[in-house]
């Protein structure tokens, strides 16, 4: 070609981004795709809260604290309560201890139960009826949860309970200054205020009456009979169990335990007893555990914290005799298994009450006679998926069916156990709780996290603790709670930080505005990495290219 | 007016009222004087609304009026050279994005052996690098030349070099008339540049390009190269009904007998010696043939103004079918003999014209009205050579003296 | 440094943005509507830092000029990947000229922008390290010199990655490259003094200079921000790890500029007419092991007879961490 066909140049240019032409993604042979994970601390949570989503809303200050109370109670209607006595599970899983120190999110869970309660929140209150009526047995956690989660699938509830007052060992088995009263009783209110009818003083006592009565029968009467062993004892002895003085002091009546108090047991009950006989005016308080330390079932704050009060601990002993305040303590040593056996060496300890706390048992004489309703280790078998017991249409859920004995578990399993029985109600078949990926720790990126220290809940001095049933935690004021929240690190799920949008050297990520996250294009993703590798919360996975 | 000035005055005036927006350079012999001048009149103010950039090199002179002519600015240089040669990347960058820059060339021999002294060996190292070379003839012509380029150059975003002999053009005194800036303002349109860089219209300048592509865009702008006679003739044209002197064209037509030049001359005849040459060495022959015209000896000068791009088609015509044409070179391919030569030679391939090549003057060799003569003698008496070296001295250079650096023991 | 102290909101200074940060609060490259300055389509390899970088500082720079800046371009990748005809990734106007004269180019624009009294527009000049540090060292430093009004801005990937990974004088020692290979009894890029642009352009006493890394966004932006705010000649020295050059994971090239910087080897630093006014301090320090090890440039430090070089390079660290109290303390 030789022709004069083109107009003659003076140098090439071109337009701007006229690049946009050319498609470099199918250079990609990884592409990032964007995941939501669950978090350690949910997948921790027996009450199945989505603690990342409530404290997302947390964190945006006032104005997301109720929309973060109403995604907490979406789960567990007891906030307040669990704020204060929840051994909080998801905080000793949470990812942030590798960072610095774990979210203290039960202080966060206290501080929206208590503005809640301050401020008046309403729960929901179902629209319609589904025409169905349910009944519960009993008022602890489990019961309440179940109630609580039936009626706002719909259904009438009808809470019986045996006690004069609802709440079971809420009210019961813990110390008001670990529960103050007001807060458990605002927080039963106010699930009675969205139609919940709770009858005290009504114990359940002719299963198939029940039956005839109400379409379905969840039974959570809980475990409050003081676990028994036989200790040689004259007649002299001052023995009482341990939920007894609990109780007693719950409803007013403290009872009188002298200067020197033994406890018996190693559990959390052990401990409320042991810090409770401080309160009541012992000056001495003796743990008797047969175990090690490691080995002991309470929960390691509550035995930091009944130390902290000048309870002492006597490990590996058991109680071999009671005469009169004289006990007969025998040392034990640990098997090549952990088992204690007695060493038949001897000592004494002078003791005003012996305490026991070696357990407690759930009360099934409503089930005396029920075959179908198998009864195994003291507690209801029921299927585990459904809650269901070998009765069609009787559930039971918290401490009276096998699994953890913690308050927090009988919120999630009275949760399940509505579930269950909505499913059932409706001739469903409950779904299958589903198997979650964790977001664990090595996928995140914690460069990002800017070193911040738990904002400690000031705790009142041990002294006073002793000197009266005040509650011992005070709780965070908003914008401690709010810094607080700002410390999750939304494990496995983006929280619009622009790390991915800001760092893609391909300018092929997609801002979709506030809430909306990010899209990746992929006409020019090149699937380099960086933006998996950049993502703070792991909430990015490059999963290999298909073409 | 007419006034007495020195060639490198005449031209730093001159540029100076072709209103540049930016001029940048770096000091070289024999261009020295120009630059001093234009950045004595940009710290008086004569030289208005200029930046005048003193740059480290002759690379950065060369790169600032690529800036300076991106950004929207007429945009003036000066070099020699070494300096030229150093430029040299950024001088073919210049052209290969059309930023019509004017860069005067005070032609000076290149190294080494190192020297100073005026051979066109600089320019014509440089004469595929995309731009125009306008060769001077004489002051009068470097200075008038400049106004011709810039006007030349921007109309068809080509960069163009005024190429005038240093020390003898440069450093020279003639009596000459200037354009002055109110004639310059009414002879050249504002600068509207092709390519620029804006903000308002932003483009990517200085792309790269693929084999794809290369080859397409080297031919559109051979294109517009070949637009280029006409436009430096159509400017030259204009020059002369706007001033009413002779200045650039393409070949230069000298009267037969007076050896004047003259647009009217007729072309050569077949049986004429024409002497082809650029530069000030056209200033001798016009001395020193009309002697031989004299003496009977059919002798024709023709000048080029225009170098790049090469008239080919106006050299032609002046020559007319001459048998003997004469190139005087000032510059050298080494094993092949004048540069101009060969482009004259492909001008003249498939004609009768035999074409000889008198290399001369370089490194500032003086070039002898004698010599010349004689050249064109012999060249008539069918006794020249196809290469000749003017003025060669037998026993090549000095040897130095033996052991005269011997250190003392 | 300047940079704006944002509080801990999750993340605090350190990401990109974050949902709950007010608007004044968000770095440029948080916006929707950023200049994206250079845009996607581009052929910089994957996970260039270069390419990174590049869109943060011309945004910054974008944004602080109000839209009104011209850029200049030496020849290096990322020319290269960005204008292969006709297309171009750049929207601001963008010249590239040759290799060693952007510093030239630019000083011509703003001259021509300043006869044209249009000093409102600004200009940017941008190049590798070979095009600075190596061929283009006497243009960058008479636009020092002379201190034009000109931003330089140099992408340090530390060698000639376009042309096959050849060494520059910026390549560190004992780096492998094609033409410093790891063989012999001194692997690598010989073990000289190197030649650090940042003192180079500091010993200038220019009005700015600063160095940064794409580990750390809003200083990054901060400095530009502070470079535009000041008139005359600037100099940004910015590391940025290249996957192909180095021999690294591409999704590594954050981590490794990270890396660069908590462990002492690259100070990032900022200095104003010749002195130096402040350090980033090293908040979480790391072994230049952390640095070195994922690049495969340096795999022969960690076979046996890499001792040495290892402990030349631990004694690097610690020289810049005293030298610049890289940990805090006196400064």
């Amino acid at each position: 070609m030789n022709g004069h066909d083109a107009p003659p140049t003076v140098g090439l240019s071109t337009g701007p981004a006229t690049s946009l032409a050319y498609h470099t993604g199918t250079w990609r042979t990884e592409r990032p795709v964007y995941v939501d994970l669950a978090p350690p601390c949910s997948l921790g949570c027996p009450s199945g809260e989505d603690i990342r989503g409530w404290l997302g809303s947390v964190q945006e200050g006032e104005p997301g604290l109720e929309k973060a109370w109403r995604r907490l109670v979406a789960a567990n209607p007891l906030p307040a309560v669990m704020g204060r006595i929840c051994y909080h599970p998801c905080q000793t899983a949470c990812n942030r201890a590798e960072v610095d120190e774990e979210v203290g999110i039960n202080a966060v869970e206290r501080f929206l139960g208590d503005t809640a309660i301050e401020r008046g929140w309403a729960l929901p209150v179902p629209a319609a009826s589904s025409g169905r009526r349910v009944l519960v047995v009993g008022s602890g956690p489990a019961g309440l949860s179940a109630a609580y989660h039936l009626h706002q699938r719909g259904h009438e509830v009808v809470i019986r309970e045996a006690a004069a007052e609802p709440g079971g060992m809420l009210r019961y088995g813990i110390p008001a200054y670990r529960l103050p009263r007001d807060v458990l009783a605002a927080e039963i209110r106010r699930i009675e205020d969205t139609g919940v009818r709770i009858e005290c003083g009504a114990p359940v006592t002719d299963l198939r009456a029940a039956e005839a009565e109400f379409h379905a029968v969840v039974l959570t009467m809980g475990a409050g009979v003081a676990h028994h062993v036989d200790i040689p004892a004259g007649a002299a002895s001052h023995m009482v169990d341990a939920i007894d003085v609990l109780r007693d002091v719950a409803e007013g009546n403290a009872p009188l335990v002298g200067r020197r108090v033994a406890v018996y047991g190693g559990g959390n009950t052990a401990m409320d007893a042991a810090r409770t006989a401080r309160r009541l005016g012992a000056s001495d308080a003796v743990v008797v555990y047969r175990r090690t330390r490691e080995q002991m079932p309470a929960h390691p704050t509550e035995l930091e914290e009944a130390v902290g009060e000048g309870v002492r601990v006597q490990w590996l002993s058991t109680i071999a005799a009671v005469e009169g305040p004289h006990l007969t303590i025998e040392r034990m040593e640990l098997d090549e298994e952990g088992r204690p056996h007695g060493t038949g060496e001897f000592e004494e300890l002078d003791a005003d009450t012996v305490m026991l706390a070696v357990g407690q048992d759930a009360d099934l004489t409503l089930l005396e006679g029920a075959a179908d309703i198998s009864v195994e280790g003291g507690v209801v078998q029921v299927d585990p998926a459904t809650l269901m017991t070998g009765r069609e249409g009787v559930f039971a859920a918290g401490d009276v069916s096998p699994g953890s004995r913690t308050a927090t578990y009988a919120i999630g399993r009275g949760a399940r156990a509505a579930a269950a029985v909505d499913a059932y109600l409706a001739s469903r078949v409950l779904p299958a709780e589903p198997v979650e990926r964790e977001a664990t720790a090595s996928r995140l990126n914690s460069w990002y996290y800017s070193d911040a220290p738990k904002q400690h809940r000031s705790a009142l001095e041990a002294a006073r603790r002793v000197t009266g049933f005040e509650e011992v935690l005070s709780g965070l004021d908003t914008e401690h709670a709010v810094f607080e929240a700002r410390r999750c690190m939304s494990c496995g799920s983006c929280f619009e930080c622009d790390n991915c949008f800001g760092m893609c050297p391909d300018d092929a990520i997609t801002k979709l505005g506030p809430g909306m996250r990010y899209e990746i294009d992929y006409d020019y993703c090149k699937g380099c990495g960086i933006c998996a590798a950049e993502c703070p919360c792991g909430a990015i996975d490059m999963i290999p290219e298909v073409r | 007016m007419r006034e007495v000035l020195e060639g490198s005055q005449a031209v730093a005036r001159t540029v100076a009222r072709c209103r540049p927006g930016v001029v940048c350079a770096y000091p070289i012999s024999p261009q020295t004087h120009i630059v001093e001048a234009l950045s004595a009149m940009a710290r008086t103010g004569e030289l208005e609304g200029c930046e005048y950039v003193n740059v480290e090199s002759e690379f950065s002179a060369m790169s600032v009026s690529i800036g300076a002519s991106a950004a929207g600015s007429r945009a003036y240089t000066a070099t020699a050279s070494q300096g030229l040669l150093y430029m040299a990347e950024a001088v073919f960058n210049a052209a290969g994005m059309g930023l019509p820059i004017v860069m005067t060339v005070a032609n000076r021999a290149i190294g080494a052996p190192i020297n100073i002294w005026n051979d066109h060996s600089d320019a014509m190292a440089l004469r595929d690098a995309g731009w125009l070379q306008l060769y001077a003839a004489d002051n009068q012509e470097a200075a008038d030349l400049h106004v011709i380029a810039f006007a030349a150059a921007e109309e068809l975003g080509i960069p163009a070099m005024v190429c005038m002999d240093g020390f003898v053009l440069t450093h020279a005194t003639d009596v000459l008339e200037l354009a002055t800036a109110a004639e310059i303002d009414a002879f050249l349109p504002p600068y509207a540049p092709a390519q620029v860089l804006d903000i308002d219209h932003p483009t990517t300048i200085g792309t790269m390009a693929g084999p794809e592509s290369f080859t397409e865009t080297k031919y559109l702008q051979h294109l517009r190269f070949l637009d280029a006679a006409g436009v430096i003739e159509a400017w030259s044209e204009r020059f002369r009904e706007a001033f009413g002197r002779e200045a650039g064209g393409l070949a230069v037509r000298y009267a037969p007998d007076t050896l004047d030049r003259d647009r009217e001359a007729p072309p050569a005849d077949a049986g004429d010696v024409v002497v082809v040459a650029m530069g000030s060495v056209l200033g001798t022959l016009q001395a020193a043939l009309p002697a031989l015209r004299r003496e009977g000896v059919p002798v024709r000068l023709v000048g080029l103004s225009s170098f790049r791009p090469f008239p080919a088609t106006a050299l032609r015509e002046a020559l007319g079918g001459a048998r003997d044409v004469v190139v005087i070179d000032r510059a050298l391919e080494l094993g092949s003999g004048g540069v101009l030569t060969g482009d004259v030679g492909r001008a003249l391939a498939g004609t009768r014209s035999r074409v000889r090549s008198v290399v001369a003057g370089l490194g500032g060799r003086p070039i002898l009205e004698a010599s010349l003569q004689d050249v064109v003698r012999r060249a008539h008496a069918g006794e020249l050579e196809p290469l000749e070296f003017l003025d060669l001295k037998e026993g090549g250079v000095p040897v130095p003296h033996h052991g005269a650096t011997e250190v003392h023991r | 440094m300047t940079t704006v102290h944002i509080p801990f909101l999750q993340t605090g200074s350190l990401a990109v943005g974050g949902r709950l940060l007010s608007e004044d609060e968000r770095s440029v490259q948080s916006h929707t509507d950023r200049p994206s300055s250079l845009t996607k389509g581009h052929r910089a390899c994957q996970g260039c830092a270069e390419a990174l970088a590049a869109r943060w500082v011309m945004d910054t720079a974008v944004e602080a000029s109000g839209g009104r800046l011209i850029v200049a371009n030496a020849t290096g990748c990322l020319e290269v990947f960005s204008t292969l005809y006709p297309e171009s990734a750049w929207k601001p106007p963008w010249i590239h000229s040759v290799f060693a004269n952007a510093a030239a180019v630019a000083t011509g624009i703003a001259s021509s922008l300043h006869a044209q009294g249009k000093d409102d527009i600004r200009v940017l000049a941008q190049g590798g390290d070979g095009g600075t540090v190596d061929i283009g060292l006497a243009a960058v430093s008479g636009m020092f010199e002379r201190n034009d009004d000109v931003l330089y801005v140099c992408y340090d990937n530390q060698g000639y990655m376009n042309t096959g990974v050849q060494r520059s004088s910026a390549t560190p020692a004992a780096a492998r490259t094609a033409t410093t290979p790891a063989v012999g009894r001194a692997p690598g890029q010989a073990w000289g003094q190197g030649k650090s642009m940042v003192k180079i352009a500091m010993a200038h006493e220019i009005p700015y200079v600063a160095s940064a890394t794409p580990a750390d966004l809003r200083d990054l932006e901060a400095k530009v921000r502070t470079a535009m705010s000041i008139h005359g000649a600037r100099y940004l020295h910015v590391l940025v790890p290249c996957p192909v050059g180095w021999g690294s994971e591409s999704r590594l090239s954050i981590a490794l500029a990270r890396a660069a910087v908590q462990s002492g080897i690259f100070p990032v630093v900022e200095a104003r007419a010749g002195e130096l006014t402040d350090v980033q301090r090293i908040r979480e320090r790391v072994d230049v092991t952390e640095y070195l090890e994922p690049q495969a440039r340096f795999a022969h430090l960690f076979k046996p007879g890499g001792e040495d070089a290892l402990a030349r390079w631990r004694a690097v660290a610690e020289a810049n961490i005293r030298r610049y109290h890289l940990l805090g303390g006196e400064s």
